[in-house]
Parts: C-alpha cells; sequence; structure tokens
C-alpha cells in the first residue's frame, strides 16, 4: 500500500485496515450472491417466458401465477419465508435438505433467483410478444419450424428489446441484496452493520458503503451500455 | 444594545425553564421487546423492569415522560439527533459508548447467559473444544464484543439484530448457543423445551446506565439523584423483586 494511505490509515478510528477488509470480504459476498443469482435466474426465465408465451393455458397458468406471486411480495418477506419458515418444518434437520438450508447463503440465493427469475421472465416475455408480426411471417415463408423460428429469429430480436429493461432489473437486485443481512450474511450491508454497531458512527459505516455500491452500479451501467451498443448497432444512425 | 438584547432574552427564556420544570417533557428510548425489561404485555401495553423504574424516575424528578420505541442499531444515533432525551434500554456502560453519551451512574447490572440444546456438552471456556462450533451474538452488544474479542476466528459469529431472530435460528439448529443478556436468555431460551443453561455467566462491563447527550450535564445530575433515592427508599427493590428472583441492584 501506498506511504499516504497507510499514514491516513492510522490517524483514522474507523477505516482501519481491519474494517477495510471486512468491507472486502462484504463485497466479494454481495457480488457473489447478486451474480450467481442473475446469471442462474436468467437461465430459468428464458424458457419460462418462451413457455408463458405459449396459447396452453394449462403451461402458461403456472408460470403466470408464479411471476404473479413472486412479483407481488416483497424479496423481505420471500426471504424471511424461505430463511427461517424452512428451520420450522418438522424433522428437515434430519434431512439431506438441512445440509443446504442450514446456512443463509443458500436460502439467501433461492429467494432472490425466484425473484430475479420471475420479474426477467416478464421481461423477456413482453419482449417476445411485441416482436414485430412482420419477422415471424417472413420466417413463416421461408418454411422455419416453431423451434427454429425462435432461436434465429423471435428471441434475438426479443433480447435486444429487453436489454435495457434487463439492466434496470440487474442494478435492483444488486441494491436488493442490501436485505441478504437480515439472515446473518455479512455482505456490504451486513459489514457496514457490524462497524456501525461497533463505532457508532452512522455517516462513516453507512457512506463508505453506499460508495460501494455506486461504484458497482457504474460498472453494471457501463458494461450495459457496452452490450447495448454492440446489439443495437444497426438503430444508429449512419454518420456522415 | 443588540447582544445585550439577546442576552437578556436568553436569561428570561431559561428562566422560565427553570420555573415550567414541573411540566418539563422528556422522551425516553426503549428497543422492545426485551423481556423483562421493556415489553408490551398481552394489551399491548408497554411494561417491564426498566419501564416502571423510568415511571418512578419521572415522578421523582416531576417531569411528564413520553416512552419512545426504537430499534437498538438506531439508539445512540437517535439520541444524539434529538429524537428523545434519554436511553433506559439496558444499554451497558462501554468506554466506547462513553465516547458519544453520557452515562448516569449504573442502575443494574447482568451477566452474559451461555444457552444452548440439551445435547450440548462442551465447555464453553474451553476454546479447542469450542473450534468450529457456531455462536450467536446480539449485534453490538457487550456479548458481542466479548466473543469477537476472545473467541474471533475459533468459533463462527453470527449477529443478529433481534433477539427473536436469534432464538428462532438456535430452535432451528442454525446455532450451536447463544451469548446472550442472562435474562433474555433466561425469558426466550429457557422457556422453551430441550434448553438449558450450557456455561457459567459472565460478568461484563460496568452495569446498565441511563444515557444522555454529553451536554446534558445537569439532566445526568437530575437523573443521578433521582436513581440514589429510588436505590435508598426500597422502590428500586420493590421493582426489582417484581420481575427477577435473583439480584441485579448496583
Amino acid at each position: 500500500m501506498p506511504d499516504f494511505i497507510v499514514e491516513w490509515l492510522d490517524r483514522n478510528d474507523i477505516f482501519t485496515a481491519m474494517t477495510l477488509m471486512e468491507y472486502w470480504d462484504g463485497l466479494v459476498t454481495t457480488v457473489h450472491l447478486v451474480f450467481l443469482s442473475l446469471i442462474i435466474g436468467l437461465a430459468v426465465a428464458v424458457p419460462l417466458a418462451i413457455l408463458r408465451t405459449v396459447k396452453n393455458p394449462l403451461i402458461s397458468g403456472p408460470i403466470w401465477v408464479y411471476t404473479y406471486l413472486f412479483r407481488g411480495t416483497p424479496l423481505l418477506i420471500q426471504l424471511y419465508i424461505i430463511y427461517y419458515g424452512v428451520a420450522q418444518i418438522p424433522g428437515i434437520q434430519e434431512t439431506f435438505w438441512w445440509e443446504i438450508f442450514r446456512e443463509p447463503l443458500y436460502p439467501a440465493l433461492l429467494a432472490f433467483t425466484l425473484n430475479t427469475a420471475a420479474y426477467t421472465t416478464e421481461i423477456i416475455r413482453g419482449a417476445i410478444v411485441s416482436t414485430p408480426h412482420g419477422e415471424i411471417e417472413a420466417a413463416k415463408a421461408y418454411g422455419m419450424n416453431w423451434l427454429l423460428r425462435m432461436r434465429r429469429i423471435i428471441l434475438p430480436s426479443a433480447a435486444r428489446r429487453a436489454v435495457q429493461a434487463y439492466s434496470n432489473e440487474v442494478i435492483f437486485m444488486l441494491h436488493a441484496s442490501a436485505i441478504a443481512s437480515v439472515v446473518t450474511i455479512v455482505d456490504l450491508t451486513g459489514a457496514a452493520r457490524n462497524i456501525y454497531s461497533r463505532f457508532y458512527a452512522p455517516f462513516d459505516a453507512f457512506i463508505f458503503v453506499a460508495l460501494c455500491y455506486m461504484v458497482l452500479t457504474f460498472i453494471l451501467v457501463f458494461a450495459f451500455r457496452k452490450l447495448e451498443n454492440h446489439l443495437l448497432r444497426h438503430q444508429r444512425p449512419v454518420s456522415s | 444594545m443588540k447582544k445585550l438584547m439577546i442576552a437578556a432574552s436568553c436569561a428570561l427564556a431559561l428562566a422560565a425553564g427553570t420555573a415550567h420544570a414541573q411540566d418539563r417533557n422528556l422522551r425516553i428510548a426503549f428497543d422492545v421487546p426485551y423481556e423483562p425489561f421493556e415489553y408490551k404485555d398481552d394489551n399491548g401495553e408497554l411494561t417491564g423492569f426498566e419501564v416502571e423504574l423510568a415511571d418512578a424516575m419521572c415522578e421523582e424528578m416531576q417531569a411528564n415522560c413520553e416512552f419512545v420505541i426504537q430499534a437498538w442499531d438506531g439508539m445512540i444515533p437517535g439520541l444524539l439527533a434529538r429524537k428523545f432525551d434519554l436511553i433506559m434500554s439496558s444499554m451497558s456502560i462501554t468506554a466506547e459508548r462513553a465516547e458519544r453519551v453520557l452515562f448516569s451512574e449504573p442502575y443494574y447490572n447482568t451477566p452474559g447467559g451461555w444457552f444452548g440444546p440439551n445435547d450440548f456438552n462442551t465447555d464453553v471456556t474451553d476454546m479447542d473444544a469450542m473450534k468450529g462450533k457456531t455462536i450467536g451474538v446480539q449485534r453490538g452488544t457487550t456479548m458481542d464484543t466479548f466473543v469477537t474479542e476472545n473467541m474471533g476466528g475459533i468459533v463462527t459469529i453470527k449477529r443478529y439484530t433481534t433477539a427473536d431472530d436469534m432464538v428462532l435460528d438456535l430452535e432451528g439448529q442454525r446455532l450451536d448457543a447463544v451469548f446472550v443478556d442472562y435474562p433474555v436468555g433466561e425469558q426466550t431460551v429457557l422457556t422453551k423445551d430441550g434448553f438449558k443453561e450450557v456455561g457459567e455467566p459472565v460478568k461484563l462491563g460496568e452495569g446498565v446506565g441511563v444515557a444522555m447527550r454529553k451536554r446534558d450535564k445537569d439532566l445526568a445530575n437530575e437523573v443521578n439523584a433521582a436513581l440514589r433515592t429510588l436505590k435508598n427508599d426500597g422502590t428500586y427493590d420493590t421493582i426489582m423483586q417484581k420481575y427477577f428472583n435473583y439480584d441485579i441492584k448496583m
């Protein structure tokens, strides 16, 4: 570390190397948790969104119920139900499920994944149903079957329309992950709360953590802008 | 001239302040539930040892008291932000806290207690045996500091905002044991089947005091005087015996 940072840390009560390490561990936990839940959530959401557009209500109905439930209730409540509720099921401690639900990480991951998958499903479904009719007709005229049409025409076209809404969902998910600290996970917010309760310095502890979230958000915004530029290249005006 | 006017009006305001000492308003903050110190009874009324003591203290000080409910996390910031004037919510006197707030003389002291399921047979003072155990504490309490300083790196420490959440995880077998303020453990853990005290209580800190803003020195003197009277005239003992079968007087 450069000398001036060491010197500054020496004169500082709160931001010692030890507390900065706590923040760092929290950052790793937050990124780990959010990244995994987003990846799994997206992987679940794409097939669900496709099935959600199917006309048969026996297939699209249950998915509608799922997205309705998870978008209609707060994430905090979902996390409470999964974390504390599961532990109350009689005999759960004797089954192999307990290995998974004992630690707070997996219940939180499950709650976050189910929640983000519900939102992402609706985002992608919206993009799929708004595919211009002409594109589909053209694909049909070429003799493409449903699967090929979905793969070559509808999904790539829908991805372009969904990416902006999805970038919002990713940022919301990052911010929503702050509630992981209520189930004893020491994420960024958890680290800030521990440090705050040790030094009784709300401004220092929370402003620092807010800055950490902001930096993460900027990185996400930047990455999504790159992705949008790439996907929506064809919409850019032709430069003279 | 102007300065004199201001000084005069200030003096007048101060005089008015003392003259109306009888109907002075004080707001006292509690974190509920923290049985048996402060909790809501079956009718939803705020009650408990500290609530009754606060009532008696206000009467002694001839002040109108309003009771405010505040989560533990925001206690000291709330006091400093003038959301209330006194904290009587089992706040142990520590050097770190004393830098931010002014404490009265201690009015009680309870030890930290170890509680766990009946099949927990490890000696909590034997660090080798405790290795790898998961211990629950309430975030920011003296019990948290004790476990962090003495057992950090040996046991896994889980920090909770409320005792309720912690006991729920003890019941759910996510925790091997909890280290919690003795009376709280007695009320929340020992009342459940299958749990026991798993170690000797540990005396921590300098006891519990009323916390006030640093500038309220006069108020602190009044509080100390009132507490001393209550401790000597038997009022304190009457209230204590209502809630405890052991001595917490300090």
